[in-house]
C-alpha cells in the first residue's frame, strides 16, 4: 500500500531511522535528519531513492544560497546577452528560467526524493522561506505568474549538522530523526559492508583504537565513520594485522586531519592500553 | 478515529509537562499516523512513530524515553517531576526582615573559617532546617543554605536573593539558556548585526544584477558586468557568559542576547561558553557546568583577531577575584587568582568588551571596579551594547 524503506545491503538504518522514513513517506511530509558528520545523513536520500527506484534531485546548500534557488533562477544575464544577437526568443521569459532540484521535483510526472543538503548553512530565514512550499508543494514564478504545484509529492530529505538553531515553525512541518553516532557494534556491520574481508580480531583491535580517539576530550576533530573505513581500508591494503596495532596506530593520518589533534595524540602516548 | 476517542491525549500532556514542547500541529501528525494504521500493533513502531513527529530536537530524546517508559512500562516518573533533594530546599520560606543593628550582630567570617564551618555543620546536620540561625536550611540566618540573610553566605542550591552568597556547594540545576530559546530576541538581533560591517571583504568578486543590468543599458546594451563584494563575513565572535548566584536576576536578558547570538548570522565563527562569577582556568559548554574546555587551550584555538565579549555583573566576593583557592565553587581549587586569569583573556584579544546587566551606578562596586580596570564595559541594555559594539568596530 505504501512505500517501504528498509535499509540496503549498503545503507544500514536503525529501525527507528526506517520508520521515520516511512513515516514521512505516508504523511508526505518533509523529513529532516541531524547528526554528527559522517554518519551517513547524505547517503540516506541515495539510499532511500535506490530502494524506492525513484530518481533524485539533489540542493547542496551553501552559506549564501536563497530558498528560491531551489525552486527556479531567472537568467537575466543571459537574456541580455541573447538580446544583442537575437540567438533565442528574448521576449519569453520562460526561456530563462531555470528550475531547481525542488522545482524539478515538483514539475515532473513520477514520484522522486529530493535531498536539501545541509540546510543549516545558509541564511537563519531560510527554511522558513520555504516552509510554505514545501507544506503545499506549489510555486509562483514571479516573473511570469505561473503557479507549478506538483502532480505527485515527492519525498524531501533535508539534513542539517547542528551547527544552527532551526526555526520553530520550520520543525514543527518536518518529521524528525537524529541519527546518534554508531555503537560499536553496529559499526561493525556497516564497515564490513565496506570491507567485508577483514578478520574480526583486526577489527576488534581497529575498533577500540577508534573509540578511543573518539573519547579524547582535545581533539578539534573527532574521527568519523567515513575515516574510519578509509583507515581499515589502508590497513587491509597495507597487509597489517592486529598485531601492528599494539605499539601504534599506524596510517594516523587517515583518521585525524588536522596538525594539533595529531600532535595530542603523540602526548597522550599508548592510553588505549589502559582498560 | 473510528471510536472517535481522542488517543494518548494524556501521553501528550505529559510530554509537554516534562517540558517537550510538542504542539497540537505535531500532535494531528501523529493521530494521522495512527490513523493511516502505520503503527500496527507494535509499540516498537509506536514508540519510533510518536518520537518522529513530536519531538524535533535531540535534546529532548531523553526526557520523551523517560515519559514513554513511564506511561507505556510504568517505570518510575521522570526525574523532573521527583526532585526529591530538591525540593528540600525548595519553596523558601518568605525572608526574615532584619534591623541594621541585628545585621551588624550577625558576625562577619573570612573564607577560611566559613568553609570550615559549612563543612562541620554539614557533617553534624542530618535533617531539613528552615529559619533557625544555625543549620544548612532555607530562609535562615545561618550563613549556609539558601534565600537567607548572611553578611558573607554560602550558598547551597537555591535561587540566589541577597546578593552575597559565596560558594556554592550543592549540585546546580540551572537552566540551560540555549535551550530555552524565546523570540523576542530581534532588537538585540538587528543591534549584533552592526558588527558584522566589522568584517565586510573589500574585493568585489560576486555579480551584482541589478547593477549589471543597469550598467549594460547605459552602455547602450553592450554587457557590462558590475560587482561588489560578497557578504561574507570575517567575524570571529567568543562569547563568556556568567550565570547563576547573582546573575539568576538577568537570565532573562542574557538568555535573550544568547539566542540572537546564536541565531546570528554575522560572524564566521561564534563560540560561547559559561563561567560561574569569574573565568579561572576552565571553561563551560553549559549552564550545568557539566562539560567544558581548558581556558588556556581556549586561547590556544582561538587567535587574537577574535573578538571577546564577556556578559557578567562582576559582583562578587572580592577574594574571588585575588585570592588563590577563591573560586565560587565549594570543589573548584583555583591556583590562580581571577584577576590573572581576567589579566590572560585581556591580553590575548585584541579586542573585548565586558558588558554588565547591572545599572551603572552600582559599578562602584568593589570587585565590578576592579574588573573595569581590565575591560572597557558597557551596561547590557540595548544602548549599552550598541556603545559596546561601536567601541568593537573602532578599534579594529
Amino acid at each position: 500500500m505504501y512505500d517501504n524503506f528498509t535499509g540496503t545491503e549498503s545503507y544500514i538504518a536503525s529501525p527507528e531511522l526506517q520508520e521515520a522514513v516511512n513515516v514521512a513517506l505516508a504523511l508526505q511530509r518533509p523529513l529532516l535528519i541531524k547528526g554528527e558528520p559522517g554518519t551517513g545523513k547524505t547517503l540516506l536520500a541515495r539510499a532511500v531513492a535506490e530502494q524506492l527506484k525513484r530518481p533524485m534531485h539533489t540542493w547542496h546548500v551553501k552559506s549564501t544560497s536563497k530558498a528560491i534557488e531551489g525552486l527556479y533562477v531567472y537568467d537575466a544575464v543571459q537574456r541580455l546577452q541573447d538580446s544583442r544577437f537575437g540567438d533565442r526568443d528574448v521576449r519569453d521569459i520562460r526561456n530563462y528560467i531555470r528550475f531547481g532540484a525542488l522545482g524539478r521535483a515538483f514539475l515532473a510526472d513520477e514520484p522522486s526524493v529530493v535531498l536539501i543538503d545541509e540546510v543549516d548553512k545558509a541564511d537563519l530565514e531560510f527554511p522558513n522561506d520555504l516552509l510554505h512550499e514545501l507544506d503545499q508543494m506549489s510555486f509562483t514564478v514571479t516573473e511570469t505568474g505561473d503557479v507549478h504545484t506538483a502532480k505527485i509529492r515527492p519525498l524531501v530529505i533535508i539534513t542539517s549538522n547542528n551547527e544552527k538553531e532551526l526555526p520553530d515553525a520550520f520543525l514543527r512541518r518536518c518529521i524528525f530523526h537524529f541519527i546518534a553516532f554508531p555503537e560499536p557494534t553496529l559499526m561493525a556491520r556497516i564497515v564490513k559492508v565496506h570491507h567485508p574481508k577483514v578478520r574480526g580480531v583486526l577489527l576488534d583491535e581497529a575498533l577500540a583504537r577508534f573509540y578511543w580517539l573518539r573519547s579524547l576530550p582535545e581533539l578539534r576533530k573527532r574521527p568519523s565513520t567515513s575515516e574510519l573505513v578509509d583507515w581499515l581500508g589502508a590497513l587491509v591494503r597495507g597487509g597489517l594485522d592486529e598485531a601492528s596495532l599494539a605499539e601504534r596506530i599506524p596510517f594516523l593520518g587517515t583518521l585525524l586531519k588536522k596538525e594539533q589533534d595529531l600532535e595530542a595524540v603523540a602526548r597522550r602516548g599508548r592510553g588505549w592500553t589502559k582498560h | 478515529m473510528s471510536t472517535g476517542e481522542p488517543l494518548f491525549l494524556d501521553f501528550f500532556f505529559l510530554l509537554r509537562r516534562i517540558g517537550v514542547p510538542a504542539s497540537t500541529r505535531e500532535w494531528l501528525m501523529f493521530v494521522e499516523a495512527l490513523e493511516r494504521g502505520l503503527v500496527a500493533a507494535s509499540l516498537d513502531r509506536f514508540y519510533a512513530i510518536a518520537r518522529a513527529t513530536l519531538v524535533k530536537h535531540e535534546r529532548y530524546y531523553d526526557l520523551f524515553d523517560q515519559a514513554f517508559s513511564h506511561y507505556f512500562l510504568g517505570t518510575r516518573p521522570p526525574a523532573e517531576l521527583t526532585r526529591a533533594i530538591e525540593a528540600w530546599l525548595e519553596d523558601p520560606l518568605p525572608l526574615p526582615t532584619l534591623s541594621p543593628e541585628e545585621l551588624a550582630a550577625l558576625e562577619h567570617l573570612d573564607l577560611d573559617a566559613l568553609m570550615k564551618r559549612f563543612e562541620d555543620t554539614l557533617r553534624e546536620q542530618d535533617e531539613r532546617h528552615d529559619g533557625g540561625s544555625k543549620w544548612i536550611g532555607t530562609g535562615g540566618r545561618s550563613p549556609f543554605g539558601h534565600s537567607g540573610v548572611h553578611p558573607t553566605g554560602m550558598r547551597v542550591g537555591g535561587e540566589s536573593r541577597s546578593r552575597s552568597a559565596v560558594q556554592v556547594a550543592a549540585q546546580r540545576r540551572f537552566v540551560d539558556y540555549r535551550d530555552d530559546l524565546v523570540l523576542d530576541t530581534r532588537q538585540v538581533g538587528i543591534a549584533l548585526r552592526k558588527l558584522r560591517r566589522l568584517g565586510r571583504v573589500e574585493e568585489a568578486t560576486e555579480l551584482d544584477l541589478e547593477g549589471t543590468i543597469e550598467a549594460t543599458a547605459r552602455n547602450c546594451g553592450d554587457i557590462e558586468v558590475a560587482l561588489r563584494p560578497p557578504r561574507e563575513n570575517q567575524l570571529k565572535v567568543l562569547l563568556l557568559m556568567d550565570v547563576g548566584g547573582s546573575m539568576d536576576p538577568f537570565a532573562l536578558t542574557v538568555s535573550r542576547l544568547f539566542s540572537a547570538a546564536h541565531a546570528a548570522q554575522h560572524f564566521r565563527e561564534f563560540h560561547a561558553y559559561y563561567f560561574h562569577n569569574c573565568v579561572y582556568e576552565r571553561v563551560y559548554d553549559n549552564a550545568r557546568f557539566s562539560s567544558g574546555k581548558d581556558t588556556l587551550e581556549l586561547l590556544r584555538w582561538l587567535g587574537p583577531d577574535t573578538r571577546l565579549v564577556v556578559v557578567g555583573d562582576a559582583h562578587m566576593a572580592p577574594w574571588e577575584l585575588t585570592a588563590r583557592g577563591g573560586a565560587i565553587d565549594y570543589h573548584h581549587q583555583n591556583d590562580d587568582p581571577g584577576v590573572v586569569w581576567l589579566q590572560r583573556l585581556r591580553r590575548h584579544f585584541k579586542q573585548s568588551v565586558w558588558l554588565n546587566p547591572m545599572p551603572q551606578r552600582f559599578w562602584t562596586h568593589p570587585t565590578i571596579a576592579l574588573v573595569s580596570q581590565q575591560f572597557s564595559m558597557f551596561e547590557l541594555t540595548l544602548a549599552g551594547l550598541e556603545q559596546a559594539i561601536s567601541s568593537l568596530r573602532q578599534s579594529a
